[in-house]
């Protein structure tokens, strides 16, 4: 993308602080996925450090997203296993990884299109009490349900002001264009107040100023102290906004390092030269 | 101010909907009564006829609310309504009836209990086998989902025509406790005869209003219908007695829909995948949402024919329950309000409809009896008469009248497949979700709100 | 196989693996059952040959009509809940004509064509068989399978066609509509009463010696066995034979592609109706003259038990159509041994459901249509 320069320009550019915790939230390890014979993703491990953004880059069917699928319970390794913050969550079912604090968002946005932006940002944060039928329709136990909502409310408000889509908010969220469905998706997946952010593509069908704003949120939310691990196939965001990347080719890891490191990688010249991009 | 503005914009989507249905209600009750006068029909067949249509519309605008919650808010695609309908009723029918002494061998009795334990069990058996369906079933696709619950429901209906199962022996005494009943079943293909107290009447007794219920009566008897007025006014009371169960069912629904809960189901409906990696545990939504319709449907069931002399299995073919989602694709998917209306559109304008047309068009001209088959109808277009092919679509009014209900499938799915209203926002939250620190500023919440109804 | 897989498929297992165990167990007590029963002589051989005779031919007319459904399943992504009425359509037709030909001068034509509606004409009075009337029966056949081609192809352009890319639940949702009104159009025509439409007296019939008896063959049971065979026969080659058998099979794969690949995929659909068609009223027509009675529901009670054939082989595989459609026909018939007689569709039924559970892309190895 010829966005390039301008993102290197972006203040909220990594910068190295030696205070930073450096632990690892997200730890992979050994994982292998074949479907029907064929490798999808061979002894993939690589760790996540907490309060960074982590790149996934790789061509086209390089296993990015059934790496992702794997770490988030979407699909059942054939070996290997995932630790977050120190548990084993391998080949737990999707809900009991979410609800551990790991949250995705899809490469092809999942917007619940038959809700608005409000229903769809109302149904993330976790504990709701109101989701138990029972507390719904007792005409006493419902009070609970309404105050928790109102509490709730607030800070959805605050996050579609953050993304700057509160004039969608009434809007269903399949009325929403491609870049709108992508903020939406990634205010929806925040309100699940996790601890690692994962973003499949985030960037992909967005158009430059978009582009702009939601990689501002991302740097935005890195410094509150989350920590993102973005797949994309567009090199140059990654190089220019990530403070370590990991390429992928055949289903294997060819290189993880820094930007730098990265971008010298003789492997990874040809895997990028050679294949499709 | 807020809580004002908060309670009237409420208020106000209430009164939308209960003027729309009170509406409704109104134009097909005009109608009825209108083709009552031109019938030339007494207050006691005015009466009947109201009572028969307010029972058609209770039935159905509840089994239409129940499938709601299945397909409308959590994309379960469930076409074996009739076979939980049948589960409860049997069940209350096993319960309630009588015992039959010793000896007598060919009838088959009940347990013989009251009849509200007998409700109470058939709901919980529906529910029970909505469960037993549910957990194998329910991760299936949508049309593999809807074969497993057509199929369990032609289950359900050879197991009550089955032989094996026609009359049971039940031992003297169980865990020490010494039963009535002696020969229990589920009678064949001859079904049960419901030989127990009226529903309405055990209903009216359990409320303490039995006696001045038959104070009324008499006072009905003595002042406007002269010649036993019971079961004229039976009928219209069980009537309003099931729109208040559908009061009911809407209420309950209403609920499940507008909380974190229904906010779930919606989102299952969309994409289930979203909402399991949002950290819903999705199987758990689907299954009690599946088991609540199942329960409510059984108790549908219920009320539509444990009032009836006696039910038989033919009675519980699928039909019926394409009955319930022609009504329910009428109202659109989604809206309990269009749930229910479209339940009293489907059973005043096809199902009971076609007979009522017949009726008006037999009053206003005199046909006579018509040709008895098609064959002979036809014979008489040949010869240039159409009258009695005329007359013989007329008499196979009801038989037409299935054509007529796919065909109206058939135009909607092209036409409208959200039917009155559906696609409508009934937002799924147990407060108003616009901003809170603009309740203040009503012009710009009122410019937020535009958009909120079609 | 690490541990951890192992561990992986155990928690994921924990569900499905009481129910495994329970229809493996029941698998063997069937089992000893049987062969107990056949030791003691509390089967008799002769009995188990005739159940599976019946069902192989009842498989025979599910497997015939279940192609159909399974080629409309699979390339036009939707399952037929009209599929059913299409075969009483085509029943309704062919023994018209059949009524006919076999008793004009008999009786007036128009009871002859309503097929004896209201008991007018018997066809045991018009001497109806394969033997007796062969030319009727031979004509039948062949309207009932073009009356229900034409029927598929108009259906098909008046409803189906303008929403053709809608999902395949709204595709559902209107076949459904399609057999209330077919159903209940041929009730307004032919009327309700279920006909006996053939001289069952003068059927001709043999008697094979099985171990400890006979079973007995009719001349309509070979019938139903060389028609469907053949039929089945002339479709396999005209798939693997044919261009038109290729780009079926390619569109069943993936519509999509096989767009951008310049199929023309409106030919591939109404191709698809035709053969579908054409075999499923042939299949009502052959059902009928073998069973001998004719009545309105015909097609619908027999839905169910295709689409158990048809999941059960793998939606779009005609050949899992075919072998899914004699198991679902042996079942049905030979459940009798350990079941009650009422309960054989609902065996048939079970036995869908299970592999829906454990196998929902079919028994052959078929695939799904996402």
């Amino acid at each position: 993308m010829s966005e390039a320069d301008e993102s290197a320009e972006d203040p909220a550019i990594p910068v190295e602080d030696a205070a930073v915790d450096r632990s690892t939230p997200l730890e992979v390890e050994g994982l292998r996925k074949t479907f029907g014979g064929i490798v999808a993703v061979d002894d993939v491990s690589f760790e996540v450090e907490k309060g960074t953004l982590t790149g996934l880059i790789g061509p086209n069917g390089a296993g990015k997203s059934t790496t992702f699928n794997l770490i988030t319970g979407m699909h059942d390794p054939d070996d290997g296993a995932v630790r977050f913050n120190g548990e084993d969550i391998t080949g737990l079912a999707p809900h009991e990884i979410a609800n551990r604090g790991l949250a995705r968002t899809f490469q092809i946005a999942r917007e619940l299109e038959e809700m608005t932006v409000l229903e769809n940002m109302m149904l993330a944060p976790k504990g709701q009490v109101g989701e138990s039928l029972w507390r719904s329709v007792t005409p006493g136990l419902r009070n609970d349900v309404r105050s928790q909502e109102l509490d709730q409310l607030e800070r959805v408000w605050e996050v579609l002001d953050f993304f700057e889509i509160d004039h969608l908010a009434e809007e269903y969220a399949g009325n929403l264009s491609g870049g709108q469905r992508k903020l939406l998706e990634m205010g929806r997946a925040l309100l699940t107040d996790p601890d690692v952010l994962l973003l499949d593509e985030p960037f992909a069908g967005v158009n430059p100023s978009l582009e702009k704003r939601l990689l501002a949120h991302v740097h935005e939310l890195r410094e509150q102290g989350y920590t993102f691990l973005i797949v994309e196939h567009d090199m140059d965001l990654i190089m220019n906004n990530c403070e370590r990347v990991i390429v992928m080719h055949q289903g294997r890891i060819l290189k993880d390092g820094t930007p730098t490191e990265v971008k010298q990688s003789e492997d990874v010249i040809e895997a990028y030269l050679g294949g499709e991009v | 101010m807020s809580a004002t503005g908060l309670r009237d914009r409420v208020a106000d989507l209430g009164d939308r909907d209960v003027g729309l249905v009170l509406a409704v209600l109104a134009v097909i009750y005009v109608v009825y009564v209108l083709a009552g006068v031109v019938f030339g029909y007494s207050l006691r067949g005015q009466l009947n006829s109201i009572a028969n249509l307010t029972f058609y519309i209770g039935v159905f605008g509840m089994l239409a609310l129940a499938l709601n919650l299945h397909w409308g808010y959590t994309g379960l695609f469930n076409i074996g309504v009739v076979g939980f309908m049948g589960i409860g009723v049997y069940v209350t029918s096993v319960i309630t009836k009588p015992p039959v002494a010793q000896g007598g061998a060919a009838q088959v009795g009940g347990f013989g209990l009251p009849l509200a334990v007998g409700v109470v069990g058939g709901v919980l058996a529906a529910a029970l086998f909505g469960l037993l369906v549910a957990l194998p079933a329910l991760r299936l696709r949508a049309d593999y989902l809807a074969i497993v619950t057509i199929a369990f429901s032609e289950i359900v209906r050879f197991t009550m025509m089955s032989r094996t199962f026609q009359t049971f022996q039940v031992p003297d005494t169980v865990l020490g406790i010494d039963l009535a009943a002696d020969t229990v079943g589920l009678g064949g293909g001859g079904g049960l005869i419901l030989n127990y107290p009226s529903p309405l009447e055990a209903l009216l007794r359990t409320l303490f209003l039995w006696d001045p219920y038959l104070g009324f009566v008499g006072f009905v008897e003595s002042n406007l219908i002269a010649n036993n007025p019971k079961p004229v006014v039976d009928g219209v009371v069980y009537g309003l007695v099931l729109l208040l169960v559908v009061g009911l069912y809407y209420w309950l629904l209403t609920w499940t829909g507008k909380s974190p809960f229904g906010r779930v189901l919606k989102a299952i409906r969309e994409d289930e995948d979203v909402a399991n990696a949002l950290g819903k545990d999705t199987n758990r939504f689907k299954l009690k949402s599946f088991v609540l319709g199942c329960a409510l449907m059984g108790l549908g069931g219920i009320l539509w024919y444990a009032g009836r002399g006696s039910i038989t299995p033919p009675s519980f073919r699928p039909n019926i329950t394409f009955f319930v989602w022609i009504a329910l694709i009428i109202g659109g998917a989604g809206s309990n309000t269009g749930s229910f209306l479209g339940g009293a559109v489907f059973a005043a304008l096809l199902y009971e409809g076609p007979r009522y047309f017949k009726n008006l068009v037999e009053a206003a001209l005199d046909l006579g009896d018509g040709p008895g088959s098609f064959g002979q109808a036809m014979a008489a277009v040949g010869s240039l008469d159409p009258v009695p092919f005329f007359v013989y679509t007329l008499n196979s009014i009801s038989q037409l009248r299935l054509v007529i209900m796919g065909v109206v499938l058939i135009w909607l799915m092209h036409n409208r497949p959200e039917g009155m209203l559906g696609h409508r926002k009934e937002t799924a939250s147990t407060i108003d979700l616009s901003r809170p620190d603009r309740r203040d500023a009503p012009e710009e919440a009122a410019a937020t709100d535009g958009g909120e109804r079609p | 196989m690490g541990v951890s897989e192992t561990y992986v498929r155990g928690r994921r297992l924990v569900v499905d693996q009481p129910l495994a165990i329970v229809v493996g167990l029941i698998g063997l007590w069937m089992a000893w059952f049987l062969a107990a029963g056949l030791a003691a002589g509390r089967v008799q051989f002769h009995d188990v040959a005739a159940l599976l005779w019946d069902g192989l031919l009842r498989g025979l007319i599910v497997g015939l009509a279940g192609i159909g459904l399974s080629m409309t399943y699979s390339i036009l992504n939707f399952a037929n809940f009209s599929h059913g009425d299409y075969i009483t359509a085509g029943a309704f037709s062919g023994w018209a004509v059949t009524y006919l030909l076999a008793g004009l001068g008999e009786a007036d034509v128009g009871s002859l064509l309503l097929v004896g509606a209201g008991g007018s004409v018997f066809g045991g009075a018009l001497g109806i068989g394969v033997t007796t009337s062969p030319i009727a029966v031979a004509a039948g056949a062949v309207v009932a399978g073009v009356a229900t081609v034409a029927l598929a192809l108009v259906i098909d352009r008046v409803v189906y066609r303008p929403i053709r890319d809608e999902s395949g639940i709204t595709l559902l949702i209107t076949s459904i509509g399609v057999a209330f009104a077919l159903r209940y159009l041929l009730v307004f025509v032919f009327g309700t009463d279920v006909r006996g439409t053939t001289a069952a007296g003068f059927v001709p019939r043999a008697s094979v010696p099985v171990v400890d008896g006979t079973v007995r063959v009719t001349a309509h049971d070979a019938t139903l066995l060389v028609v469907s065979v053949g039929l089945m026969l002339g479709v396999h080659l005209l798939l693997q034979r044919t261009k038109l058998g290729k780009a079926m099979r390619a569109m069943s794969d993936n519509e999509d592609l096989a767009r951008i690949t310049g199929i023309p995929t409106e030919r591939v659909v109404r191709a698809t109706w035709i053969i579908g068609g054409g075999l499923t009223g042939v299949a009502g027509y052959m059902f009928v003259l073998w069973k001998g009675t004719l009545g309105f529901n015909d097609g619908w009670l027999l839905l169910l038990l295709i689409f158990a054939a048809v999941i059960l082989g793998g939606i779009g595989s005609i050949y899992g159509a075919i072998g899914g459609g004699i198991i679902i026909g042996v079942t049905a018939s030979t459940s009798v041994i350990w079941v009650p007689s009422e309960f054989g569709r609902a065996a048939a039924f079970m036995v869908m459901i299970v592999i829906l559970l454990f196998k929902p892309k079919g028994i052959f190895g078929g695939r799904t249509t996402a």
